[in-house]
């Protein structure tokens, strides 16, 4: 089969079952996802619908309990460089200038020094924080980290970027330049995105396709493919549309819980 | 506040001496600030002990010169004449020796303790039963095992420092923060090779403080290992003047156990400020 058509990833019927004190909590159940290289997809939905879940599945830092969690068609059994994972809280290594943590997966895999220098300075430029590059994690402001984040995971050729909620912690203005630099990085480099939130406004202006999730237990309710062109005006009236409907979807699940 | 500032507005605008408000009179003021006490302490020491031959304590100039005596001689020619860098020597490669002794069993034992979980149960409960038993408890048996002399001060100031390096070596390697794990996973950083890129630099803060902590509670032991025994140290020469009622060098002996612990503590914190300059709490 060529390429092309084997998904990048790929969530078969996927379930997952903690058990806790002896009781058993189902965060997500038979969970289906193709997600085609290129692609931005957001996961949007209410807290405890599993997209946290699905996500760190993605990553190999959960496993599932049912079903099968596939990239290029291959089970995935652990963490590893082709899936780079941008944190709400950074992660950042906090003895490591910015420099050394975009430098960090390179290094950890043995690239030549010189390679790794190259590397470093082209993400550096990327993000934006040439002035920046001697300074360590605790003297940079929110928005700062969570570019080095990112740059430290393109630094290391993932293929795949997973982001959990990683704008949810920064002030409004800080938020929307990074999401137009991240669109920009993304159709620069055909980078695959799947990226968390519970933001509508976000998820639209994002996304090539808003997956929404529902608690209770979680499970994936539908799909929606955004065909609004980019850049996207999120004062237009096609961007209204979408958010109207997104949001009549998503609160649905509020009053069918609450009665 | 505003008052005072604006009172050093005033000053550097009429322009009298302009450097010594901006460049030596911040420098200068803690300094004065830190030698008021002592000062005033040496004033009242003076006051009460001068001019009064049955005083306990010998007054301030008295101890002066038997410092100078202790380190340089020519003032009183006894048996303590210049010998201050013997027993200087003596004490400070005791504390080093032995810290160093406990540096390179604990930081190993406490990293095992700390990321094995066999390991801790096997020995930590042991630790922490003899961990209340104070050092100075240990000292009898110490001269039973090792005899009397140095070789129990050694082993004192050994057992001193181990424990807080160990306690503050296994609570660091423990509470690496998990997303840091996850953060190296996932950019390929796996298995020892996350030991010494994740685990050891995050608790490299809390090594230090243990490290700290070990160093000066070493030069409290030194001095009581040497109480008994020894022939030379800082300890051994208190002991010795207070037997003979040489209460000027009994003060004197302090008066260089305190400069000497404290020049110790400062190149300690020298050496942290480099290798912790990332660490908020400590650059």
């Amino acid at each position: 089969m060529a390429e092309a058509t084997i998904p990048i990833l790929e969530m078969k019927n996927v379930g997952k079952t903690y058990s806790q004190n002896g009781r058993s909590i189902e965060a997500l159940r038979g969970a289906n996802l193709r997600v085609k290289k290129g692609e931005f997809i957001c996961l949007i939905g209410a807290s405890g619908c599993g997209k946290s879940t699905l996500l760190r599945m993605a990553a190999g830092f959960e496993t599932a309990t049912q079903g099968d969690n596939l990239m290029w068609g291959v089970p995935i059994s652990g963490p590893g460089p082709s899936r780079g994972m941008v944190f709400q809280d950074y992660g950042l290594f906090p003895w490591l200038n910015v420099r050394d943590n975009i430098g960090f997966g390179p290094t950890s895999r043995g690239r030549p020094k010189a390679e790794i220098r190259e590397t470093v300075d082209h993400f550096i430029d990327l993000v934006g924080l040439q002035r920046f590059a001697d300074v360590y994690p605790h003297q940079l402001s929110g928005g700062m980290k969570q570019r080095v984040a990112i740059a430290r995971v393109l630094a290391n050729d993932a293929e795949v970027v997973l982001m959990d909620e990683p704008f949810g912690a920064l002030d409004a203005m800080t938020r929307e330049r990074l999401q137009d630099e991240l669109v920009e990085i993304w159709s620069r480099t055909g980078l695959t995105v799947l990226f968390v939130t519970h933001a509508i406004d976000e998820a639209i202006f994002l996304a090539d396709r808003v997956v929404v999730m529902s608690p209770g237990p979680g499970r994936i309710d539908n799909e929606y493919s955004i065909d609004l062109p980019r850049p996207r005006d999120t004062a237009s009236a096609e961007f209204n549309e979408w958010r109207r409907l997104l949001s009549s979807q998503l609160h649905s699940h509020h009053r069918r819980k609450a009665g | 506040m505003t008052t005072l500032a604006s009172r050093d507005d005033d000053q550097t605008l009429s322009g009298r001496g302009s450097s010594w408000a901006t460049t030596w009179r911040p420098r200068l003021k803690p300094l004065l600030l830190a030698a008021t006490f002592p000062v005033a302490m040496l004033v009242l020491w003076h006051v009460f002990t001068v001019g009064r031959p049955g005083s306990l304590i010998p007054p301030p100039h008295e101890v002066w010169l038997e410092l100078q005596d202790l380190a340089f001689g020519g003032i009183n020619d006894d048996a303590f004449s210049r010998t201050l860098h013997i027993h200087l020597l003596a004490s400070v490669s005791r504390v080093y020796g032995g810290f160093a002794l406990a540096l390179v069993v604990a930081l190993p034992l406490g990293m095992l303790i700390g990321r094995v979980p066999l390991v801790r149960q096997v020995i930590d409960p042991t630790l922490q039963i003899l961990r209340p038993v104070p050092v100075t408890a240990w000292l009898p048996l110490a001269m039973i095992l090792f005899g009397l002399g140095p070789r129990s001060a050694f082993f004192l100031v050994f057992l001193g420092a181990f424990y807080p390096i160990l306690v503050n070596t296994v609570f660091g390697v423990r509470s690496v923060e998990p997303r840091l794990f996850e953060a190296a996973a996932m950019l390929g950083c796996n298995g020892s090779a996350q030991f010494f890129r994740v685990v050891l630099p995050a608790a490299l803060p809390s090594i230090f403080t243990g490290m700290r902590l070990g160093l000066g509670f070493a030069w409290v032991v030194i001095v009581v290992g040497e109480m008994t025994g020894v022939q030379t140290g800082l300890g051994a020469i208190i002991m010795e003047a207070r037997q003979l009622s040489r209460t000027e060098i009994v003060i004197s002996g302090m008066i260089v156990i305190g400069i000497v612990g404290f020049l110790s503590d400062q190149l300690v914190m020298l050496l942290g400020r480099r290798l912790l300059s990332w660490s908020p709490s400590h650059g």
